[in-house]
Parts: C-alpha cells; sequence; structure tokens
C-alpha cells in the first residue's frame, strides 16, 4: 500500500532544461554579491578568546569541520575534545566540565543540538545554568539535504528552555562580535552558525555596527516600513531595502541577533512609531519564532501596528538548490521584495 | 583508604551499622510521605554505606571541597536514600528529616543539584549522570585533580541509549578516574527490567565496551567494601562499573516477601512494623 504522503516518490522526472540549479555543497553562499567574505569567524574568534581564558574547551559530535571548530582543533588540539557521533554524551559531557569550572563550546548541527539532545541541554545545562555554549551550524533553511539537516524550529524549541540565551547571528561581523560575549554571559547560550567564508554584511550597510548581546540595533532608518529581522534574514532585509529604495520604497530594519532574551524594549519602541508597515522575517518557522515572539510583545504593550510575517512554512521543506528553496519559501531577496510591495 | 580524610577514619563505627542507619533514616522519611521510593533505598543502603563510609574522600562540612570525591546521583527517586547516607555523614542536619517532601524541603522527592548540599546533579531523567560524569572525570583530568567520579545508575538506566554514548566515551577517553555503580535489582516502572529490555549478559558487556568490570551481590557488605578497593586499583588506564545483583526492600524481611514492584506499597500502619522489624536486626 503507497501512503498518499509517499505517492509522489511514483511520479517519473526529467532532467531540467535551462540553467541548473544542483543541491551539491552542503553551505552555499548565501549572500548576495558584493560582500565581502570572513573565513571561519566562529573558530578563529573562539583561538583569540581561549588564548586570554584557560577555562574554554571545546567539544564537538563528528562535526568539527563543519562547525569551524577545527580551527580551534589545530590551534590547541590539548583543549579539544572529539566526542564522536553521539550528541547526548556530548551535551552531557559539556555539563560535567562545566561544573568542574571549564567553558565548554560544543558544537554540531542545529537539527541534533534540538532534537536529538534536547533533555541533555534542558536538564544537565539550562536546569542548573550551567555555562555551555551550544554552537550550531544549518540553521534554518540553509541547507538542501531536506528536513533531516534543516532545523526549521530549533528557536522555537530552545525559547520555550529557561535560563538559555539564543543567538541566531546574520553575518561574520555577529559571529566574530558575539563569541566574547558569549564567554561573558555567565550561563547557557545556544548559537546559530553561518560557517566557512562567511559574507560581512551589516558593517557594509552600517559600518560602526558591533554586535550586542541581547540588543536589537537599528541598521538602516526608513519611513515607510520596518522590518524586524534576524539571523540570516537581515542580509535579505538589507538587500530588500535597497531594492524597495529604487521604487520609493523606504525601509527601516532593526536586526534582533538575540532573540532570547528579546529586546522588546527596543523593538516596542521602533513599532510605536506610528504609519509604518511592520514585517517580521526569520530564517525558522513562523511557529513560534521571532515574529510570534515580537506580537506578543507589542500587544502585551498595547502597540498594534499592520503586521506581518515572513518566515518559513510549518512544513517539513523539500530537498533541492538553496536558491531554488530560497525562492520556494519566500525568503529570497526577490521574493522579501514582493511580499513587502503586496503589503503595502 | 589511602587519605586521612575519608569519614571512616573518623568513626569506630561499623559498615553495617551504617548501613543499618541508612535503612533506618530511609524508612523514616518513608513514614513522614506515607510513601516514597524505600524498595530501592533498603536494597542500595549496604552499597551507600560503603561509598560513604569506606570509599570516598570528602569533607562534610564543606560538600564543595575541590578534593573530593564527586557521587553523582543518576536515578532521581534514589534520593530518599541519598539524604539518608548524607545525614549519616553529617553533610545534611539530620534534624531536617522530617521536612523530607514538603514544601520549601532542602530534600524534594527526586534528587536536584540546587536543593541539597551533597546532591552534585539534578537527577531523575534517567540515562543522563554517565555523561555527565564522563564531563568530570575529563574536567577533573585537566586539572591533575585525584579525585574520583562515582555514578549511580539504575538497571533501567541501561535501557537508555545514552548510557551507552557515555559508556564507549568514558573508554575511549582513559577515565581511569570513572567509576559506575549500577544498582541490579531488576525491577522498573513495569515490571523486571530484564522482561522490559533485557541488558545481559551485563558484565560481558561492560567489557566489550572497554570497562573494567565486576559483579557482586550489593548486600553484601564485605564483598561490596572488596569490590570498591579493587575498582580504585585497577592499574589500567580504563573506567570502572561495578553492578551490584541487590534485593529491593532489604532488612524488612514482611516487605522483602511482598510481591516487589518499583513502588512499594507500605501501608499506613505498616511503617512502624517496619521500624519495629529493623530495630531487632540492629547490629552492634
Amino acid at each position: 500500500m503507497t501512503l498518499a504522503s509517499m505517492a509522489r516518490k511514483y511520479e517519473a522526472r526529467k532532467a531540467p532544461e535551462g540553467e541548473r540549479q544542483a543541491t551539491s555543497a552542503m553551505i552555499a553562499s548565501l549572500a548576495a554579491e558584493g560582500y565581502d567574505t570572513v573565513a571561519a569567524p566562529f573558530g578563529n574568534a573562539l583561538v583569540d578568546a581561549a588564548r586570554k581564558d584557560e577555562r574554554i574547551v571545546g567539544l564537538t559530535a563528528d562535526l568539527g569541520k563543519y562547525t569551524d571548530l577545527h580551527i580551534f582543533q589545530q590551534a590547541m588540539p590539548d583543549r579539544f575534545y572529539q566526542m564522536g557521533m553521539a550528541e547526548q554524551v556530548l551535551m552531557s559531557a559539556a555539563a560535567g566540565l562545566a561544573r568542574e569550572g571549564f567553558i565548554p563550546f560544543a558544537t554540531t548541527y542545529a537539527v541534533f543540538a534540538s532534537r536529538r539532545a534536547y533533555d541533555f541541554i534542558a536538564m544537565a545545562i539550562a536546569e542548573e545554568n550551567l555555562p555551555v555554549k551550544i554552537v550550531c551550524a544549518l540553521p534554518g533553511l540553509t541547507t538542501g539535504y531536506g528536513p533531516s539537516h534543516q532545523a526549521t524550529e530549533d528557536l522555537a524549541i530552545f525559547r520555550g528552555l529557561p535560563n538559555m540565551t539564543l543567538i541566531d547571528p546574520c553575518d561574520a561581523d555577529d559571529i566574530l562580535g558575539m563569541v566574547p560575549q558569549m564567554i561573558a554571559h555567565d550561563g547557557p547560550v545556544y548559537s546559530r552558525l553561518l560557517r566557512g567564508k562567511v559574507p560581512s554584511v551589516i558593517k557594509k550597510h552600517k559600518p560602526d555596527y558591533r554586535f550586542q548581546l541581547g540588543k536589537a540595533q537599528m541598521i538602516r532608518e526608513g519611513k515607510d516600513v520596518l522590518v524586524i529581522s534576524t539571523g540570516l534574514m537581515t542580509m535579505r532585509a538589507l538587500d530588500a531595502a535597497v531594492n524597495l529604495a529604487e521604487d520609493k520604497v523606504d525601509v527601516a530594519v532593526l536586526h534582533c541577533p538575540t532573540i532570547k532574551p528579546l529586546d522588546l524594549e527596543t523593538i516596542a519602541a521602533e513599532a510605536a512609531k506610528g504609519g509604518r508597515l511592520v514585517v517580521t522575517a526569520e530564517n525558522h518557522t513562523l511557529m513560534g519564532g521571532l515574529g510570534e515572539a515580537v506580537a506578543a510583545g507589542l500587544l502585551s504593550r498595547g502597540i498594534a501596528p499592520r503586521f506581518r510575517m515572513i518566515g518559513l512554512p510549518d512544513a517539513f521543506l523539500e530537498a533541492g538548490a538553496l536558491p531554488t528553496l530560497h525562492e520556494m519559501y519566500g525568503i529570497s531577496v526577490g521574493k522579501v521584495v514582493e511580499q513587502i510591495k503586496g503589503w503595502l | 583508604m589511602t587519605m586521612a580524610g575519608r569519614a571512616v577514619a573518623r568513626s569506630n563505627v561499623s559498615l553495617e551499622l551504617r548501613a543499618w542507619s541508612i535503612r533506618r533514616k530511609a524508612l523514616l522519611m518513608g513514614q513522614v510521605q506515607g510513601q516514597g521510593y524505600i524498595g530501592q533505598a533498603l536494597g542500595i543502603a549496604d552499597v551507600l554505606a560503603a561509598a560513604y563510609f569506606h570509599a570516598l574522600d570528602y569533607r562534610p562540612e564543606d560538600p564543595e571541597w575541590e578534593g573530593r570525591d564527586r557521587f553523582l546521583l543518576s536515578i532521581g527517586h534514589y534520593a530518599i536514600a541519598l539524604y539518608a547516607v548524607l545525614m549519616e555523614a553529617g553533610i545534611l542536619p539530620e534534624d531536617e528529616l522530617e521536612t523530607y517532601g514538603m514544601d520549601d524541603s532542602r530534600m524534594p522527592m527526586s534528587g536536584m543539584a540546587s536543593y541539597t548540599p551533597g546532591m552534585e546533579i539534578t537527577g531523575g531523567s534517567l540515562g543522563h549522570g554517565l555523561g555527565i560524569a564522563v564531563g568530570m572525570a575529563m574536567g577533573l583530568k585537566r586539572k591533575a585533580n585525584p579525585a574520583f567520579v562515582y555514578n549511580l545508575m539504575s538497571d533501567g538506566e541501561l535501557g537508555e541509549g545514552s548510557t551507552w554514548e557515555a559508556a564507549m566515551s568514558g573508554a575511549h577517553h582513559k577515565l581511569d578516574n570513572l567509576i559506575c555503580l549500577v544498582d541490579f535489582n531488576d525491577q522498573q516502572a513495569d515490571g523486571k527490567s530484564t522482561e522490559m529490555l533485557c541488558a545481559e549478559p551485563l558484565t560481558e558487556k561492560w567489557e566489550a565496551f572497554g570497562w573494567h568490570a565486576q559483579r557482586v551481590n550489593g548486600n553484601d557488605l564485605a564483598a561490596v567494601v572488596d569490590v570498591f578497593d579493587k575498582a580504585r586499583a585497577v592499574k589500567e588506564a580504563k573506567p570502572r562499573v561495578i553492578i551490584f545483583d541487590t534485593t529491593m526492600c532489604k532488612g524488612v524481611p514482611f516487605l522483602e516477601s511482598r510481591e516487589i514492584t518499583h513502588f512499594v506499597r507500605v501501608e499506613a500502619d505498616e511503617w512502624d512494623k517496619a521500624l519495629a522489624v529493623l530495630e531487632e536486626g540492629r547490629p552492634a
């Protein structure tokens, strides 16, 4: 018996005509052209920090190369633990090291931390408020490998976990800036990660930008639309704003790399400046992410602007090439422009 | 025994009497609540007596002393047993016994690190302790701290995959400062553990995972002391496990002979009877 949900697998396919988009590399070049890139910002920032702080150790579950932790491993092999393909003991052992006074950075993919190791993060790390820093690659829709690798609900999962601080960095500068602040924060942190050659985006729009844990920052002012965005979607929002300016649509972008605690003070102050369409944008399911958090925060403060959300649907996403998928699910620059225009 | 700090050196109380006192305190706490995991507490009392009054090094007045041997209670519901031994060891004040499980008590029904002096971790979500113990053992080695990490777990926890991730990890990282204690009372929530998800042959399993493994009657104090000594003295760079076959409700024959379940039901009028029976068997 063929399940209805699986019937499609019996439909024959042909190779597409014209330009082909391959899934190929797990890590696609995410930014638009014209941005500089920084190689392995997380690994390099961690090495810099670890040179100053002997408490820092690094652990991974067979994904050192895919989370840029190999940079740390090469620089400080005696402070690196390869835990093998075992995410539960990765998190438990990180908790144990933290109990003994160390600051462990534990890396894997976001799907494995949030789904497979959740109970261990919840009980061994968060419940005891231990300073374990969990840094996870492949956030949201940043791989075409399908739901096994697409962490579309990680922020929703961890938002419900007390004591956790959540970061969704936009670019290399956020990552370079967040590492020392994660260390300075005395508690558990979950951060999404972009790895490899990571674009430097925000500074091109706002040269004096510096990541500040817990703070939302205006990157660009605008009088027609306020986009409140996080992570990768701040890149999209900034590029979309440049495009929309050509059509005389003036778009402000408020970047919220810290998802929890969310800087609702700044968000509310900006949203209360009347007349603007407020749009949230996140590389995450619309269930339980930035959009819902902003909506709840604004309504509780009696602020009710025209409000729309951009993000991933409540669905297991398809496999394929990232540019195709970003178009399909509405998080490409073009789709962000199109959606905002449609709402104006 | 290698260090003057060991609690047994400070006392001429026999291990038999320690175990008896642990059982008595556990029964008194059970009576306070009218319920409790008393079957497990009575079963593990001999192991805890040997641990706290023979094997472990600690300072009762300073439960977080850096040089202490770490004792992790992975099985949160055994808290009643650990509170009993922590009181016996002078880490918890005995006059708080009647607060067991009450509002604002430092002794909640399931063990949590933030509530109780001497409680190293929050247990209860089973299969967590050994992984945390792996990390603590790594941390102690980084600090060149010679202390041991003991993790007490149940046979039911052998069903959790995380236990075996941690077991592989302990061997891979050559954690010779890690000693895992498995209470094998062959009982879990739905019945006999060997009938739920059988972990046998257990000694061979741990050995195949790269551990030094011993199995002994956990209610034979002399044998328990001996395996603790052997576990600490192993020369090879590998972690150690001791499997203790224990009898639920040990020391109170009318409960021992009751149809044993994970949660032993004791009627209101039976607590005094159980304490009286125990009193008759008080060692010298």
